[in-house]
């Protein structure tokens, strides 16, 4: 028996959870990591293939004329990988709302869901990463950022904010780890060795003694308090790469809030989507409940308002006055050819999840997962109308082009390797949840022992 | 005004020298180098034509083309400027050809590109050729993160290829869309592929950017360095595009030469998106008592793939 039980055993002062129930918490957190079912390791090779096949599509890419294999030409030069790129850096905002955000204002429900806000924060932040890199036009001269970086381009202030943003979430994500790490090496069975001694190294003699517990207490309140600012700043850092030019649609001092607004409401629709998945593939019922849902779906809507407010900000304001400099583009995007796209994305994406969950029937585990599904999906073309629209619509005419020059639609390649990176998202979070528990257990424990209603009063 | 008077001619010289020779060079005394062989006419300061070994020429970097340095430099003593007379466009697009050519790139890709533009509704359509206007508050440098597109002292914006990412991030900061991206179209890369030789190794100052990297009008400084106009300017047929220097104050067509800011005091000369705060180097003559009327253009130049 390790330390750290008989540590938690002096403790257990409070009658509403026993040694027993302990027991059975850790027996059903670390059933996932135990065992992998059928379908669980035929996910994994699905998600591999679509993986393999976005890998092929950029060897397709590389090495073929990009001209024939990618849809983007002279004015409408970034596509659905920049569009891409700023999904997935909303998502990694996920961390900072779901865990760090919760924590910090004492929301106790956090508990079971930190750990899974900061691993789809840690893949999706990468996933960034690997969409910018499918975006460039010369790959194999991604080291001259290092060598011939300039601080005031607005693209190196993004990655030394990501980069910062990657290591502090891998960090905060590490270091709640570590006493689980321990729980999985006692707890575990049959698993490979290397496995095993994997645990063992990366727990770094961890023997839950109250001093240990201080430091790592004392870690995780500065790194939550850390990441906030942190995971702002990608986001609204993202949001200058377009602010900071002089094209009318994204000259916008709204553009750093309204950035991070829409992430989190991603990052809200992003966990019920996650928190839906996991309690029924890995059976977590009794962790990820009804309570959940009912609090994700209230704050949905919390975020939904604001984004709207944003919104409103972002295009009625310029649209009241429908001046020269925006009017192409705003046309375009209310009554001209992207409009069908746009408005769906505005009921769909932002009205849709700012009044159906006032319902409480609506807040309820099904009907919640179809909305944060359909947010999500909006929420994607979202940023492909930040991104696409406006670079079709510049100040000067585009005229006398082919036609394929005026009217961008991804191509086959780019959508592969847009799907890949969602894949390996999920294959991150898939196989870190296939090796460590997806649900901490001491976090959820010490909420018990702690007394702490929202934790012991599952519905 | 002695001075002023001393560079005017200077610069016309160098603009005779162009046609006559097709090298602007100034002799260069007591040169030590070895004897080529190669005899090369120049003008002298007093305007005597003679014959001299090319060894004994100093002019500028287009000697063997331009070392990296230079081309981070410009061209000494240089600021280059453009004024166009929007009176003089026909839309004849011999400045879209000739560039082309000058520039070994296929269509549709254009360096200079002529658009049809109306200013308000009762006024009258113009032909409105645009390039790189080579801003003196460039928007396109600010954002490089790797240096790979910079601001000359000679008044040029200059793509260094070889360091280009392509991140196109300098095509979305431009708010005259003068930047084309090197996709690798494969009637291009075969084109250029056979058009090597003749043209110089560094693409820096001319030819298409290399596969991947961004490239634009550069204002033909290759061409200033031996003396030559612009493609697009000796193109014209109707010397709508004066091309010049601001320090000698003197624009040229060619055939015309002006002072650059008469010109564009007498003429009302403005530069394009004056509230943008780019500072373009191009300027702009209005379009009025023109020399052809306005006629729609007939068809259709970029519609293969």
């Amino acid at each position: 028996m390790s330390s750290k039980n008989i540590e938690l055993n002096q403790k257990t002062t409070y009658e509403t959870f026993t040694q027993e129930e302990y027991m059975e918490m850790k027996e059903e957190l670390l059933r996932p990591v135990q065992k992998i079912g059928t379908i669980g390791k035929l996910w994994i090779v699905f998600l591999v293939l679509v993986c393999c096949a976005g890998v092929y599509a950029y060897y397709v890419q590389e090495t073929r004329s990009k001209y024939v294999t990618v849809s983007l030409r002279d004015y409408t030069m970034w596509g659905v990988y920049i569009s891409n790129f700023v999904f997935f850096v909303a998502l990694s905002l996920i961390g900072v709302l779901m865990s760090a955000v919760l924590k910090l204002t004492h929301f106790e429900w956090y508990r079971p869901l930190s750990r899974i806000a900061e691993v789809i924060a840690v893949a999706a932040i990468m996933l960034a990463g690997v969409s910018i890199v499918a975006a460039m036009g010369r790959p194999d001269r991604l080291y001259y950022l290092v060598i011939h970086g300039r601080i005031q381009s607005p693209i190196i202030w993004d990655i030394i904010v990501i980069l910062t943003y990657i290591s502090t979430s891998l960090v905060l994500l590490f270091i709640p780890l570590i006493p689980s790490l321990a729980t999985c090496q006692n707890h575990l069975h049959n698993k490979p060795k290397w496995q095993m001694k994997m645990y063992k190294m990366l727990s770094f003699g961890w023997e839950g003694t109250p001093e240990q517990w201080k430091i790592l207490k004392r870690c995780i309140k500065i790194l939550t308090v850390m990441v906030i600012p942190l995971g702002i700043s990608i986001h609204t850092v993202t949001a200058w790469l377009f602010a900071t030019t002089l094209r009318a649609e994204w000259d916008s001092t709204n553009f750093g809030v309204y950035f991070v607004s829409g992430a989190f409401l991603l990052g809200v629709a992003a966990m019920i989507l996650a928190v839906a998945i996991f309690r029924k593939a890995y059976n977590l019922e009794k962790y990820l409940t009804p309570m959940h849902f009912d609090k994700l779906g209230r704050a949905l809507v919390l975020m939904s308002l604001i984004y709207i407010y944003f919104n409103v900000n972002e295009y009625l304001v310029p649209a009241y006055k429908m001046s020269g400099l925006h009017k192409n583009h705003l046309l375009d995007l209310f009554v001209g050819g992207d409009a069908p796209l746009y408005w769906s994305v505005v009921f769909m994406g932002m009205i849709m999840p700012a009044t159906l969950p006032l319902i409480p029937a609506m807040r309820k585990p099904l009907p919640l997962t179809i909305i944060a599904s359909v947010v999500f999906i909006a929420a994607w073309f979202k940023r492909y109308l930040i991104v696409i629209p406006g670079l079709s619509h510049p100040y000067l005419p585009i005229q006398d082009v082919p036609a394929s020059w005026k009217h961008y639609s991804p191509s086959l390649v780019e959508m592969t390797i847009v799907a890949a990176t969602f894949a390996a998202m999920m294959l991150i979070v898939t196989l870190f949840s296939r090796f460590f528990p997806i649900i901490s257990v001491w976090e959820v424990a010490e909420g018990k022992l702690e007394g702490k209603d929202e934790i012991i009063n599952y519905k | 005004m002695e001075k002023e008077d001393k560079s005017r001619r200077k610069f016309l010289q160098f603009g005779l020298l162009a046609g006559a020779t097709g090298l602007a060079t100034a002799i260069l005394p007591g040169c030590q180098s070895t004897e080529t062989g190669k005899k090369v006419k120049v003008l002298t300061a007093d305007g005597k034509l003679v014959e001299v070994d090319s060894s004994h020429l100093d002019h500028h970097a287009a000697k063997d083309g331009f070392s990296k340095g230079e081309i981070r430099k410009g061209i000494e003593g240089r600021k280059f400027i453009r004024v166009i007379d929007l009176a003089r466009c026909a839309n004849e697009r011999k400045c879209v050809e000739g560039c082309q050519k000058a520039h070994k790139i296929l269509p549709p890709t254009e360096y200079i590109k002529v658009k049809k533009m109306q200013d308000s509704d009762l006024g009258s359509p113009y032909w409105f050729p645009t390039m790189c206007y080579h801003c003196d508050n460039p928007p396109c440098t600010k954002v490089c993160p790797v240096d790979a597109t910079f601001k000359r002292e000679d008044g040029v914006v200059a793509i260094d290829s070889d360091r280009c990412i392509g991140c196109k991030f300098c095509m979305a900061a431009c708010p005259y869309s003068a930047r084309t991206f090197n996709f690798g179209r494969p009637e291009q890369t075969k084109f250029t592929e056979a058009n090597k030789d003749s043209i110089p190794e560094n693409n820096c100052t001319i030819g298409y950017g290399a596969e991947g990297t961004v490239s634009k009008c550069d204002f033909c400084t290759n061409r200033s360095a031996e003396g030559l106009l612009p493609a697009c300017v000796l193109s014209c047929p109707n010397g709508a595009i004066f091309h010049g220097d601001e320090l000698e104050d003197v624009v040229t067509n060619g055939e015309e030469t002006f002072r650059l800011k008469e010109l564009i005091r007498n003429r009302a000369g403005y530069r394009q998106f004056e509230e943008l705060g780019t500072k373009p180097r191009v300027y702009y003559l209005p379009p009025v008592k023109r020399q052809f009327p306005f006629e729609e253009a007939t068809e259709a130049h970029n519609t293969i793939e």
